[in-house]
C-alpha cells in the first residue's frame, strides 16, 4: 500500500465528504436514544439491543458508500482491517480516529479507544441509578461496525466495555473476529 | 335471486367495511409514526436553538424569529437558506425551500405522484425541528409540510395567539 490509512482518511475527509453540522448529529442521536428509552420504559438492555440493530442496518448500507469514497483495496489481515476502520472509516464519517490497541494473543480481538465521541457531546445519562450500569449510550456504533464488516465477509462481534458517560476513564469498544465468511454460490447456480 | 343478491350485497358491504377499517388502521399507524418522528425533531429543534441563539439579542417580533429560522437555522441544518418566506400578517407563515436537502436525491420507479406521496414522511422530522425551534423562541405554533414536486418543500406555520 503506497499511502497509509491515515493519509487516505485525511484526503477523503477533506475532498470527498459532504459535512453536516456536528451539533445536529449529536442532538439528533440524543433525541433518538431518549425516545427509545421512553418507548422501552427505561429497559436499557432493550435500548442497547435496538441501537445495535439500527446500527447494523446502517452499516450494511454504509459500507457501499465507504468503498465508493475511500477506494481502498482488500485488507490482508484483521490488523489491516482494524487500521482502516479507525483511520479511514471513523475518520470520514465522524472525523475521529479511535486508537486501535489491546490486541489479543491470537490477533482476533482488539479495542477501539475513543478519545472523543461526537455522539456523546453534552450528554448525561438518566440519573435513575440504572442507566449508568446498563445503558451503552453509543451502542449504535457497534451495530454499524458489525453490519459494515459483515458485508465485506468479516463477521465480528462488537460491544462497549467502558464509557466515560458511565464515569469510566475511557470509552472502549471491544471487537472480536468470529470468522471470515466464504463467498457462497447460491444453490443451483453453477 | 333475491337471496343471492342479499348475500352478494352484504358481502360487498363487508368488504367495504373492512377496507375502511384497514384504512383507518393505516391512518392511525401513520399518525402514530408522525407523532414519533415529529417529536424527535421537536427535541432537536429545541436543542439547536438553545445552542445557537444564546449570544443574540432578544427577538422583538415573530417575524424576526422567522427570519432567524429561515436564514441562520436552516443554514446550520441544511447548508442553505429558505428560498421564500411568505406571511399573511395574521399569524400564518409559509416557508418554501426549492431544493430541500432531504428530498434532493429522491426518486421512485413510478415517479410523479408516487414519489411525492412516499417522500411525505421525510418532512415530518423537519416539521418537528421547526416547531421545537419556534417553541424555544417563545412562539407556539403548529407546523405542517407538503411537497408538490420533488425537491420542493413548503412548511406552513400557523402561530397560535397568546392572549
Amino acid at each position: 500500500m503506497s499511502r497509509t490509512p491515515r493519509q487516505i482518511g485525511e484526503e477523503v475527509w477533506k475532498t470527498r465528504v459532504e459535512k453536516v453540522n456536528a451539533e445536529l448529529v449529536t442532538l439528533t442521536y440524543g433525541s433518538v436514544v431518549a425516545q427509545l428509552c421512553k418507548d422501552f420504559g427505561n429497559d436499557y438492555i432493550q435500548v442497547n439491543e435496538q441501537l445495535d440493530k439500527m446500527g447494523y442496518n446502517i452499516g450494511i448500507r454504509l459500507i457501499e458508500d465507504f468503498l465508493a469514497r475511500s477506494n481502498t483495496s482488500r485488507c490482508r489481515t484483521f490488523k489491516d482491517a482494524a487500521e482502516i476502520v479507525s483511520k479511514v472509516g471513523f475518520k470520514i464519517f465522524l472525523n475521529i480516529t479511535p486508537t486501535v490497541g489491546n490486541w489479543s494473543q491470537d490477533n482476533k480481538q482488539f479495542s477501539l479507544i475513543f478519545d472523543e465521541n461526537p455522539l456523546a457531546d453534552f450528554v448525561e445519562l438518566p440519573d435513575d441509578g440504572k442507566a449508568i450500569n446498563e445503558l451503552w449510550y453509543s451502542n449504535i456504533l457497534c451495530g454499524v461496525l458489525r453490519g459494515a464488516l459483515e458485508m465485506v465477509q468479516t463477521q465480528v462481534e462488537a460491544q462497549f466495555v467502558s464509557d466515560v458517560l458511565r464515569g469510566h476513564e475511557t470509552t472502549e469498544m471491544r471487537v472480536t473476529l468470529i470468522r471470515i465468511l466464504e463467498d457462497e454460490m447460491p444453490v443451483g447456480d453453477d | 335471486v333475491i337471496g343471492e343478491r342479499t348475500t352478494s350485497s352484504s358481502n360487498g358491504m363487508q368488504s367495504i367495511l373492512s377496507e375502511k377499517d384497514a384504512r383507518i388502521g393505516e391512518e392511525e399507524r401513520r399518525g402514530a409514526v408522525f407523532k414519533h418522528v415529529e417529536g424527535l425533531g421537536y427535541r432537536v429543534g429545541q436543542g439547536l436553538v438553545e445552542r445557537f441563539s444564546q449570544d443574540r439579542p432578544r427577538f422583538a417580533e415573530v417575524l424576526d424569529v422567522m427570519k432567524f429560522i429561515c436564514k441562520d437555522l436552516w443554514q446550520l441544518i441544511f447548508r442553505k437558506q429558505i428560498d421564500n418566506l411568505k406571511t399573511n400578517h395574521r399569524g400564518v407563515y409559509v416557508l418554501t425551500d426549492n431544493s430541500f436537502r432531504l428530498l434532493m436525491r429522491m426518486s421512485t420507479e413510478a415517479g410523479g405522484l408516487d414519489t411525492v406521496t412516499r417522500a411525505q414522511p421525510y418532512l415530518w422530522f423537519p416539521c418537528g425541528v421547526l416547531r421545537g425551534a419556534l417553541a424555544n423562541l417563545g412562539v407556539q405554533a403548529t407546523v405542517v409540510a407538503e411537497t408538490t414536486a420533488i425537491p420542493v418543500a413548503s412548511f406552513h406555520v400557523q402561530t397560535l395567539r397568546q392572549d
